[in-house]
């Protein structure tokens, strides 16, 4: 099982002929994705990787039955892709783009739920379904299968919890990267809700970092709604305040959004917090064996 | 990106707010001459980013060309929270009456714009939002279709008395056009003030904008003052890399921004001080690389570098390359630590190791090593 993703999942490349979205076609087909064709607008006709590459999302759906897109076209483009993909029917949409606007992204997430679909990011490396599905650009081979769910505001840091996970002998139902923005589709809630229902996911970790306040409202909904054991990681307990640390949403502004007050907010939500990455496998394991 | 009060006033003028005449001055003459122009009593206030101006005594009031041109040259040699003071805004003096505030800003946990008012105005909103938090009201304003004008009529009859809606309610439109247009993440006017029976004006304007947005607006990025970086920021910026100086003597450079912060938060785990954050990004050139040294070289407290990569769409000889390439081009003066795993790891190892280098694989033993080579400098 795991979540949003499968075997089956069929998925489009918008992009598909650009620098980034076709390393990542490639690499993704590698994986066993089941990319089904790629989508960038006057190329229609083209191949990529033995794929078909169309002209528009909606003709793309209606040759090759996707249900799934992910996003590499450049920040001034991603805005039109992402309400096409919602556009064309496309259930599960996934934005890696980096550096969209937030009012943008703010009339977007309300546009593309209004069509009933899904938004995973932007600014985000992608999900993985470990030996199932990989729709993203996360290195596939250091993931395993098993039963932790993964959900990160990072990329790197991902890699490197998931790399520890899996050294600890612990696989993955499912990992998502959610993103590194102030306004991201789909938040650590809706992603604890679907791993709380997924009978192959044992317990879940969750990374996060400083700004907004995304940690703590996740810790209220865990205290309240979560069964399965959840353990987090906090990055950016030593980051100044007023400073973007890399990532848009990554600041600490008028005293919201400090490390201190999430690693509060999980802990009075019973959920244990690492103090370094490679200490996470164990507090999960405590949490499962008891 | 932020900008000085006397570019928001500019900017909130072209969308139709009201504004008390005034214009920047750099030179107490050039103060002076405004002054003559628009007519006494005049404020002369400091153009620094920073707040708390007012009690760093960086906003004074003058009656007389004599009194303007004194105070000019007085704020115009202030440092302020660090900032040398390099121009000032000279600006009618109103009779405020009444002070309001009004603002419209992204609420990221509810992923809407909001227009916040208060008959409180012109003290800190933040303060108050704490303080007194009922005399604070917002309404937040629908993503797709805009302000409904009723609704936005209704909400601002709360704080403001019949005399003056329709201006707050214009004036309000007129904010929101500016932060959609600019893509703008605040817009406030603080004092919103009251000058007489009917009339309000911008005594004081606030505008910040969303850094994404920045390629979209020539017109704005045109606008940007250095003051909010540090030369270094600014450099790395350029060379695309995202970078922070911080105060301890640790330099790291790290790929994504999470593990950049990861990293320096266990520097300081292990008793260590992290010199910076410094992201080199997704697709790292050996030219990054070597840019990055240079930046972090340049300080003079640093004891030793730590370089932590987990290849991903970075690749691991990518960044070997650069290593090498900078131990040619600079003469590295502190001990530098190196950990290298994911793509292409075998290829960055072997070009490490063709020129004596070793890399960790482990995050945690290489900032331990770091910490130790500081300490010992070698």
């Amino acid at each position: 099982m795991g979540i949003l993703i499968e075997n089956n999942t069929k998925v489009l490349v918008q992009g598909i002929t650009g620098r980034d979205g076709s390393f990542h076609a490639s690499s993704m087909l590698e994986y066993g994705t089941r990319v089904v064709g790629g989508v960038t607008p006057g190329k229609g006709g083209q191949e990529v990787h033995g794929l078909p590459v169309f002209n528009t999302v909606a003709r793309a759906v209606a040759a090759t039955g996707a249900d799934c897109s992910v996003i590499f076209v450049p920040a001034r483009f991603a805005t039109a892709a992402l309400r096409e993909a919602a556009d064309s029917g496309i259930g599960l949409i996934v934005c890696i783009t980096e550096g969209v606007p937030v009012l943008e992204m703010i009339a977007n997430y309300y546009y593309i739920r209004q069509k009933g679909a899904r938004l995973i990011g932007p600014n985000c490396p992608g999900l993985i379904n470990p030996g199932k599905s990989k729709v993203g650009i996360m290195p596939g081979h250091i993931h395993k299968p098993g039963g932790i769910g993964v959900i990160s505001r990072s990329g790197t840091l991902t890699y490197e919890v998931v790399y520890n996970l899996t050294l600890a002998g612990l696989g993955q139902s499912t990992c998502i990267g959610i993103g590194g923005d102030p306004v991201i589709g789909t938040g650590y809630i809706d992603l604890l809700e679907l791993f709380e229902k997924d009978p192959d996911t044992q317990g879940v970790v969750i990374i996060g970092e400083i700004g907004g306040e995304d940690e703590e409202q996740a810790a209220e909904y865990i205290r309240r709604e979560v069964g399965k054991p959840v353990v987090a990681f906090i990055s950016g307990r030593t980051a100044p305040p007023g400073k973007r640390m890399g990532h848009a949403g990554a600041i600490i502004s008028g005293g919201k959004g400090t490390a201190e007050a999430k690693v509060k907010a999980f802990q009075e939500a019973g959920v244990p917090v690492a103090d370094r990455p490679d200490r996470i496998p164990e507090l999960i394991k405590e949490k499962l064996g008891s | 990106m932020k900008i000085h009060e006397y570019q928001a006033r500019e900017l909130l003028a072209a969308y139709g707010v009201p504004v008390p005449p005034g214009r920047v001055a750099r030179r107490a003459a050039e103060a002076a001459r405004i002054a003559e122009e628009i007519g006494l009593p005049v404020v002369i206030k400091a153009q620094v980013l920073v707040g708390g101006r007012g009690k760093a005594g960086g906003v004074k009031l003058a009656h007389s060309v004599a009194e303007v041109r004194q105070a000019a040259a007085k704020i115009l040699n202030l440092t302020i929270k660090d900032i040398p003071v390099q121009a000032v805004l000279v600006a009618k003096a109103v009779d405020i009456r009444k002070e309001y505030y009004l603002s419209v800003t992204v609420d990221r946990a509810n992923k809407m714009a909001v227009f916040i008012v208060s008959a409180s105005g012109g003290v800190d909103i933040e303060e108050l939002a704490v303080k007194e938090p009922e005399k604070i009201l917002k309404s937040y304003i629908d993503p797709l279709r805009g302000p409904d004008d009723r609704q936005l009529r209704r909400f601002m009859s709360a704080a403001f008395p019949k005399a003056l809606l329709d201006q707050a309610v214009e004036t309000a439109g007129q904010l929101y056009r500016l932060l959609i247009d600019k893509d703008c993440s605040l817009v406030e006017i603080n004092p919103y003030a009251q000058i007489d029976e009917t009339t309000l004006i911008a005594a004081d304007a606030k505008i910040n904008f969303d850094d994404n947005g920045l390629p979209k607006h020539a017109e704005v990025e045109a606008m940007r003052t250095e003051e909010e970086y540090s030369r270094e920021e600014i450099e790395a910026k350029e060379a695309g890399l995202s970078f922070v100086s911080l105060d301890g003597d640790i330099g790291c450079i790290v790929n994504g921004a999470g593990l950049a912060m990861a990293t320096m938060d266990l520097i300081k785990l292990f008793g260590g001080r992290p010199a910076n954050f410094l992201d080199v990004g997704g697709s790292s050139s050996p030219q990054k690389v070597l840019t990055a040294l240079q930046l972090l070289t340049r300080n003079r407290d640093l004891k030793a570098i730590l370089i932590n990569i987990f290849g991903g769409i970075t690749r691991c000889d990518d960044i070997a390359k650069g290593i090498l390439i900078a131990r040619e081009q600079i003469d590295l003066p502190v001990p530098l630590v190196i950990r290298l795993i994911g793509t292409n790891e075998k290829e960055g190892r072997a070009l490490l190791e063709q020129a004596g280098l070793e890399a960790a694989s482990e995050m945690t033993a290489a900032v331990k090593k770091v910490l130790e080579r500081a300490k010992a400098g070698v």
